[in-house]
């Protein structure tokens, strides 16, 4: 390869990069700047500097009860992707590895269930919670979105590859089904559980559809909803909203740099699987 | 399979029955709620007893110019994303191959704002797009232009509303696909290149007979995802414009959501979902049998 050609690439690719980047260096600048200087500075390098101030953080939290937006997010999206990952890695062992009446159906139930996008089901399922009058609970949140049948596939395919001498040895040794799965599968599938931990967090800590139609006030109202509601509350005050921004991504960007070889794997195993 | 019998039959049972009703409660049972309520005029919070109306939704459905504008801007969405969105994801994927060093610091840079929940970045968005010479969008346009950009108000423009959403929704949507390319890249042999490169075969033609060849499963399975997410298109039009000026930026989810959510009509709204999976359910088999396709050959 030559030089000229590296460089080349190196140039374009830093150009494209620095512009993609201008939304989030937007977010990160102006939720330092007054209020009144967002619009007009946040892009002007020069002035980047002059009087930068964390009251706009300060500002969020006495606006709204944006710790009580958090804590909701992370009830929501940690009970959904712990039990979940619970409910479908038993599932997907189940169809793996043993012989029930009606496994065939299940599993042909689960392939066609992948399918269904959850924006078909969110309008007859909000009629149907609405009508036993099943609204702002985390139940309401969280339940829903436990079984999943992409999981479910996901682990069944893993465990379908997993020899079946490991377990059949343990079986040997009189070793309990409960106990194959605690220490012979669970060790062996610490990596599957990460990646379906990593989806189930991106899938659902942005979900905005369903709490949208599920919860009225701001009790059980999650970070997604949050923002969005924050932008309208007057007076419009860009430095505050901006530093809601960041605070509600910085988790999310702490676990993405310090996994992120696990976020992009997962990302990239799930997708090139289809 | 283990073969004792009654005892692994109960355990299998019992391991995938939470999975089951789980599955049959929150997804089988709503979406034949939404074939049959699809067929009556149900109302939310409504007095009347719900009547059996047959199809009358779905004519009804066809002949509403609103839903055709849906329809239509679902389709230009997937029309410009999707291609837009490849020749990006792919130019990005292989200018990284040509990266000697920080491949990695570009790809996290790059895949950053698909951890970033959309509802933010349409609300980040909306002050990228502020009207007047200050708004960011505005600055950028006039200095690349060298100050032949008039301002503009981007999402009150009835012909500029829906590519601002278009151009927001690849911003998020292209870091997904590179990231799934630029593995896929990394993984072909690098023999190919050396073999071809000994036949004196020019970049270009490397890239079409090696690359392109080798790429063509997450290829096409990322472009019909990309097709798929058109069609699940929301939260940016119902944050950022709520389906206008005038229709402009419409979608078939928002018209659902909102004919159940805003005006309560169940029926109608049921009826689109049905149609929103009808479509998606085709672009899933197409996508299925094209990647069948690609692993035989």
């Amino acid at each position: 390869m030559t030089t000229s050609k590296t460089f080349g690439a190196v140039v374009m690719l830093g150009v494209m990069t620095l512009f993609y980047l201008i939304p989030v260096i937007v977010m990160c600048v102006g939720s330092l700047m007054p209020d009144s200087r967002v619009l007009t500075d946040s892009l002007t390098v020069s002035r980047w500097g002059e009087n930068l101030t964390l009251t706009n953080y300060r500002d969020v939290f006495e606006r709204v009860q944006f710790g009580r937006f958090f804590l909701n997010s992370v009830v929501v999206t940690g009970g959904i992707t712990i039990v979940g990952l619970f409910v479908n890695s038993l599932a997907g062992y189940a169809l793996a590895r043993f012989t029930f009446r009606g496994r065939r159906l299940f599993l042909f139930f689960v392939l066609v269930m992948v399918i269904v996008p959850f924006e078909a089901i969110a309008v007859p399922l909000f009629y149907l919670v609405s009508a036993v009058g099943w609204r702002d609970s985390y139940g309401v949140l969280i339940l829903p979105f436990v079984a999943n049948a992409f999981l479910i596939f996901f682990f069944y395919s893993f465990f379908l590859d997993i020899p079946r001498e490991l377990e059949e040895a343990a079986w040997m040794d009189g070793a309990s089904t409960s106990r194959i799965y605690w220490s012979v599968i669970l060790p062996l599938a610490k990596p599957v559980f990460a990646t379906g931990a990593i989806l189930s967090f991106l899938f659902n800590w942005g979900a905005y559809l369903w709490p949208l139609l599920v919860t009225t006030g701001p009790e059980f109202r999650p970070l997604p909803i949050a923002i969005a509601t924050f932008y309208t509350l007057p007076p419009l005050q860009w430095g505050d909203i901006l530093a809601f921004g960041v605070l509600m991504t910085l988790p999310v960007i702490v676990a993405f740099v310090l996994f992120q070889r696990w976020f992009v794997e997962s990302v990239t195993t799930s997708g090139l699987k289809g | 399979m283990r073969s004792d019998g009654n005892q692994s039959a109960l355990a299998g049972l019992l391991l995938s029955m939470p999975a089951f009703v789980g599955l049959a409660a929150f997804v089988a049972m709503p979406f034949l709620a939404a074939v049959i309520l699809s067929c009556t005029d149900a109302q939310l919070n409504s007095p009347l007893a719900m009547r059996f109306v047959g199809t009358e939704q779905y004519r009804r459905l066809l002949s509403d110019p609103m839903i055709r504008r849906a329809l239509a801007n679902n389709l230009v969405f997937a029309a410009v994303v999707v291609p837009v969105q490849t020749v990006l994801a792919l130019l990005l994927a292989v200018l990284l191959e040509l990266v000697p060093s920080g491949k990695r610091l570009f790809r996290v840079l790059l895949f950053l704002p698909v951890v970033f929940p959309m509802s933010l970045i349409a609300v980040v968005w909306i002050l990228l797009y502020a009207p007047g010479e200050t708004g960011p969008m505005n600055r950028v346009l006039s200095w690349l232009t060298l100050g032949g950009w008039e301002p503009r108000d981007f999402l009150r423009d009835p012909q500029l509303a829906f590519p601002a959403i278009i151009l927001l929704s690849l911003w998020q949507g292209v870091g997904l696909q590179m990231v799934i390319l630029s593995a896929a890249l990394s993984r072909i042999p690098k023999e190919l290149y050396e073999a071809a490169a000994i036949d004196r075969a020019g970049a270009f033609a490397q890239f079409r007979h090696i690359t392109l060849p080798q790429l063509r499963n997450p290829l096409v399975f990322t472009m019909l995802l990309t097709t798929i997410l058109a069609f699940r298109l929301f939260e940016q039009v119902r944050i950022m414009t709520h389906g206008g000026p005038g229709d402009a930026t419409r979608t078939l989810l928002l018209q659902a959501v909102e004919s159940a959510f805003d005006l309560q009509q169940i029926g109608e709204a049921s009826a689109l979902s049905v149609v929103l999976f009808c479509i998606v359910l085709c672009i899933s088999v197409l996508q299925q049998v094209l990647l069948d396709e690609g692993r035989r050959s």
